[in-house]
Formats: C-alpha cells, structure tokens, sequence
C-alpha cells in the first residue's frame, strides 16, 4: 500500500494503515505488524504504542459508559 | 464437562485429552466424525446424513419435531441438529456427501429451526433502543448506529465470566472454558466471510480489512483459529472441533448457530454485522483478564498470547466494526439500522446467557483442586 493514512475516531483510538513503523514518546522504534493498528490517544493503554482498550476502564475498574467513540 | 442434560454433575471430575467426545450416553445411532446425537432432532439429522444412497424413501429430519421445542436457546438437540444443518456449508463431514449442502430435504428441514431460532433470540434481545429518543444521538442513522452501539457495549460492569477466569478458575475450569469456546474460535471468523459477497463498497471494504488481520494478515502462522489451535495443542487438547461440539452446552452451540442464522441468510445481513461489532467491541477487555488468568495458572505461554493478540487485535476491529462497517452500511441503507442494533443485541444476550450457563455451574458446584 503506497497510501499511509491516520484515521481518527472521535475520542477513542486512531487507526493507522499503511505505516510500517510507529516511533513512541520514548523514542522506540516500534515495527507495524497489521494491516491497520490502532494508536493509544489516551496514554492509559499498557502496550503503548497500541490501544488496549483501557480507555474503557473507570477509576473503580468499571467500565464506564462510552459515548463518541468508546472512550469512557 | 457434561452438557445442559447433567449439569454441573460431572463437573468436579477431571476431564483429560482424549475424553472429549466420548462422555455423552445415548442410545442413539454413532457415526464416525459425526457429534454425537441427544435427542429426536439430532438423531433426525445424523440418520439423514448417514443414509445410504439405495435408501428410498431417503431418511430426512421430523419436520414437526422442530415445533415441539419450548426453549430453542436452551435445548442441546436443538442446537445441535441446527449446528450439524449450518456446518454443511462450512466444512462438511468425513463420509457424508457433499451434495448434501443444499439438499431440498435437509434446507427443507433447516427453516423451522431457524425460524424458532430467529424468534427465540429476537425475544432475548428485548425491545430494541431503535430508532433513538427525539433529541438523542447524531442526526445521520450512520452516527446514531455508531454512537448507539459503543453505548451498548461500552457500558456496565466488567464481565463477571473474564473475572472469574482471571481471578478464581482453577486449571480444569480454565480447560473447560477453552473446550465451550473451542467450537467457535477454531472456525474463528469463518460465518463472516459468508458476508463480503453481500456488500458493496466501504462496508465491504473494511470487512475485508478486518478479515484479512483475522486471517493471520498473510502468514499462516498468525491466523487466529491457528493460534487458538496452538493453544489447545500446548494443553494436549484435541484440535477438531466435533470433538468439542460433543461436550457444548446448548447455549454454547446457540452462540455459534446464532452467526451462522445472520450470516447465511442475506436478509439478515445487517445483523450479522451488528453481531460483529458487538463482539469485536467486547472482546479486548475480557481477553486481557483471560490471559492475565492464564499466566495466573502458568499454563504454557501459547495459551496468553492467543488472548494477547485480541487485546490489540480487537481493539482495532472495535473501531472498524464499529465505525467502518456498521456505519458505512447504515449510510449506505439506513433502512438496515434497525437489524444492525438487533444483531448487536442478540450478541450480547446470547453471549451472556452462554456465560452465565457456565458461570453457574462452577458457582453451585465447588470445583475439587485442579489435577
């Protein structure tokens, strides 16, 4: 795919297509593996630089309620 | 694990590889690769599917019998005639005939099953929150699906079958969980694929995406069912799935006909893709509780890194299913918004009533220490 193309998805994650490597905050060149992958945009996740889904999490470890683009 | 009929009374009983498929009693005909039938339904079925070819008249399914079923969701020979109907066109059977696949006889047979199947799960699913309230929501359908969907799965408390997985299972109970899921995932995303022939343009497109990352995103090695695979293996379990269906729950082989009734019929398409989406978007966070279990446990490693991967791996299908789909059929039809959310609901009750089957069990009947 010659065509690198970030999506954003309102408040949750961005999806990434076409990129063959993401550099992270720390400088750490991280190799893409999938056809899109999804790019934390709210630091939470623990396999930065990829979306875990932590965004869901509450602080009580409840998943709160998603709106606009699942991010709680 | 015993099926819905002894519940919860074989359950302290190690189950060891090799078992699988062997532990139901029945009086009923056996037919090598064939699940093992448990009532008239299924009995119907394998003594259509078993028919010699001199035989006249051929042997078909009771139509009848199907009307006699109270409970589709939770009657084992229901679902299990239903999941031996659908796997005809997925992988077959050794020894029964191809033709059979669209046999006049066997469809013929098939539709009041589906039809009981179809209304019992449209009335699990409840009134459905569609079209929204005056006042709720975005004004295009496509943003309102979307927004309406990611409520729908995003909220409520954590899923109580992950935690318990990740916190209380012992090792027996964790393989029991893998065996009930083993029917799906190692056919993993195969009842979609029926869908991308039904699609046109960027719901199509993105469908493909998310399929071609199921499907190991080009390396074979990486295909989801395989890993699933890989980790039965590193358990010593068995890899084929009849034996697995031979020791389902109903409410298991339920979740699993559920996306075979969206998938292979094309009026209900929209619900397919709702049922995609609510699975994908309530996928990540269970799996990352089930690999935190499965590393609690030390079980081999191939077993956390199946559910590793759908931590990432669904994450991104979320958002795909979700928006890129979902979204873009709703924009293309928005008459198909209504089976969308009906799909995504269906996903969600069925899911859980095959959670809470198992969850029950392990609840009412202490399981003995793992080995």
């Amino acid at each position: 795919m010659s065509v690198v193309r970030l999506t954003v998805c309102g408040d949750g994650p961005a999806l990434l297509r076409g990129a063959t490597e993401v550099e992270t905050a720390d400088g750490e060149i991280v190799p893409v593996t999938r056809p899109v992958v999804a790019l934390c945009t709210c630091g939470r996740s623990q396999r930065q630089p990829w979306c875990d889904s932590a965004h869901k999490f509450g602080p009580d470890g409840i998943t709160r309620r998603a709106k606009n683009g699942g991010k709680g | 694990m015993a099926g819905t009929d002894a519940r919860g009374s074989n359950l302290a009983s190690p189950v060891t590889a090799g078992e699988w498929g062997s532990r139901r009693e029945t009086d009923a005909p056996r037919a090598a690769g064939l699940p093992t039938p448990c009532g008239p339904l299924s009995e119907g079925v394998v003594r259509a599917l078993t028919a010699a070819p001199e035989e006249h008249p051929r042997p078909a399914p009771e139509r009848e019998e199907a009307a006699t079923v109270t409970d589709p969701l939770g009657d084992r020979d229901f679902q299990l005639a239903l999941w031996m109907l659908y796997e005809l066109h997925y992988r077959g059977f050794p020894g029964v005939s191809p033709d059979l696949e669209w046999d006049p006889l066997l469809l013929a047979a098939r539709a009041p099953l589906e039809r009981a199947f179809e209304a019992a799960v449209r009335e699990l699913s409840g009134p459905l929150p569609w079209p929204p309230e005056e006042g709720r929501g975005s004004g295009r359908p496509a943003e309102a699906v979307a927004d309406l969907l990611f409520e729908m799965t995003g909220s409520g408390p954590l899923p109580e079958l992950a935690g318990f997985l990740q916190r209380d299972a012992d090792e027996e109970q964790f393989r029991a969980y893998l065996a009930q899921r083993a029917v799906y995932h190692l056919r993993e995303s195969d009842p979609q694929s029926f869908l991308l022939p039904r699609l046109d343009g960027a719901p199509k497109v993105a469908l493909a995406e998310l399929q071609y990352d199921e499907y190991g995103g080009g390396l074979p090695e990486r295909l989801h069912a395989a890993l699933y695979a890989d980790a039965l293996t590193s358990l010593d379990m068995p890899t084929d799935v009849v034996s697995y269906v031979d020791t389902a729950d109903a409410e298991t082989l339920a979740s699993v006909n559920l996306m075979s009734l969206f998938a292979l019929n094309r009026r209900l398409r929209g619900a397919a893709l709702g049922h995609l989406a609510a699975f994908e978007a309530t996928s990540s966070v269970p799996c990352r509780m089930i690999a935190l279990g499965a590393r609690r446990l030390g079980l081999p490693a191939a077993v956390a890194e199946y559910y590793d991967e759908h931590v990432e791996a669904d994450s991104v299908h979320e958002q795909l299913a979700i928006r890129s789909i979902c979204g873009a059929l709703v924009d293309q039809d928005p008459d198909l918004a209504e089976d969308v959310v009906l799909g995504a609901a269906a996903c969600l009750a069925v899911d859980a009533l095959a959670g809470e089957v198992l969850l029950s069990r392990w609840r009412d009947v202490p399981a003995e220490a793992a080995g």
